[in-house]
């Protein structure tokens, strides 16, 4: 699973016979990030649509996505060609581990109850009462506000998609699958989003985050140290016994750790000098 | 000026994210491995330690976090 080689994969098969296996792994991993950040951009493109204008906002969406194709593109093209293999590791391994322990200190958080679930409804109250308070300005012939914020909400959510990707793609020699992963969970998502025409609350998007957290954290953790390698005289990777196997062992860790920090964190539910507790610890808009 | 701001900002708050904790925990630990691997101290035990140090950087990031 080192970035820019070739050969055996996590399972000790050759590419040619797996291609399959590892590709539907990456994929896998790449489509249940995208869809999480894909639910959070939807609901912000739904209340400003339902409660401004759904052309300012569907503009908004449209330069957001070609920005983001821009984005990939030059980020891609930069990290693969001008950074060394060791040099790579650790740059995005190091991202990716932030954003992974960014991720899991908001499960751990949630799940023992000192934050607020991730409530998407909430959030969709939330945006439209805000859109409905704003002042109309239009420039080009767009309603500005519904422009503006469709524009952020898409394009922000949308960068972290494209750094997995990016990172995951390099990472495991592929990145056209880690595209296809991310193209099918917006694809998803957009759908489900016409036909349901509210907000998805029923994704189970707390959970998928922590999932997502975990495997963010352990592939991070796992490239991050291998790159460190860069500061030596020989510019090789760090060597980690067991190899990719030890991937196993970093998950298997951090799950434990997560578990065992959520036991010991927990907030009594009917402990009424924590009532505040939760509240206090949880800035409104803190969410993704 | 309000344009570099702006980008730094969301750089900023794209990498460091809500917890600047999280991060430093986690430079803290490579920039300890870095001087290690620097030094030539390279051994097939580092890269386990180093992550062992990274998960104990996390703990202390996050009781910090809950304590204050």
């Amino acid at each position: 699973m080192s970035i820019g080689t070739t050969g055996k994969d996590l399972t000790g098969w050759e590419d040619a016979d797996v291609g399959s296996s590892a590709d539907w792994g990456l994929a896998i991993s790449v489509f249940v990030a995208a869809i999480v950040e894909m639910v959070e951009a939807l609901t912000i493109v739904l209340a400003m649509g339902m409660t401004r204008s759904w052309r300012s906002t569907l503009v908004g969406v449209g330069v957001a996505l070609v920005a983001l194709a821009g984005f990939t593109a030059v980020t891609g093209y930069a990290l693969a060609t001008w950074l060394p293999r060791s040099a790579l590791q650790l740059v995005i391994g190091t991202l990716i581990l932030i954003f992974g322990l960014q991720w899991l200190r908001k499960a751990i958080l949630r799940s023992s109850g000192r934050k607020a679930m991730h409530d998407e409804a909430l959030i969709f109250e939330e945006q439209s009462a805000e859109a409905r308070g704003a002042a109309k300005v239009t420039r080009f012939g767009l309603d500005w506000f519904s422009f503006v914020v469709s524009f952020k909400g898409v394009f922000l959510e949308g960068v972290e998609v494209v750094f997995i990707v990016i990172t995951f793609g390099l990472n495991a020699d592929n990145v056209p699958v880690a595209v296809l992963g991310a193209v099918a969970a917006i694809v998803l998502v957009l759908v489900a989003g016409v036909f349901v025409h509210a907000p998805l609350t029923r994704v189970p998007e707390n959970t998928l985050k922590y999932g997502v957290g975990l495997l963010l954290a352990t592939f991070g953790t796992f490239w991050a140290v291998e790159g460190l390698g860069a500061l030596s005289a020989g510019h090789e990777s760090l060597e980690w016994p067991g190899s990719d196997l030890t991937l196993l062992v970093i998950l298997a860790g951090w799950l434990l750790l997560s578990r065992v920090l959520v036991s010991a964190l927990r907030v009594p539910d009917d402990d009424p000098a924590d009532d505040g507790l939760a509240a206090a610890t949880i800035p409104a808009r803190e969410e993704a | 000026m309000g344009f570099i701001r702006g980008f730094a900002q969301f750089w900023y708050d794209f990498i460091i994210g809500d917890d600047w904790k999280i991060a430093a925990a986690v430079l803290t630990v490579l920039v300890v491995g870095g001087a290690c691997v620097l030094a030539g101290v390279t051994g097939l035990w580092l890269a386990p330690v180093l992550a062992v140090g990274i998960a104990l950087a996390f703990v202390a990031a996050l009781l910090i976090d809950v304590r204050s």
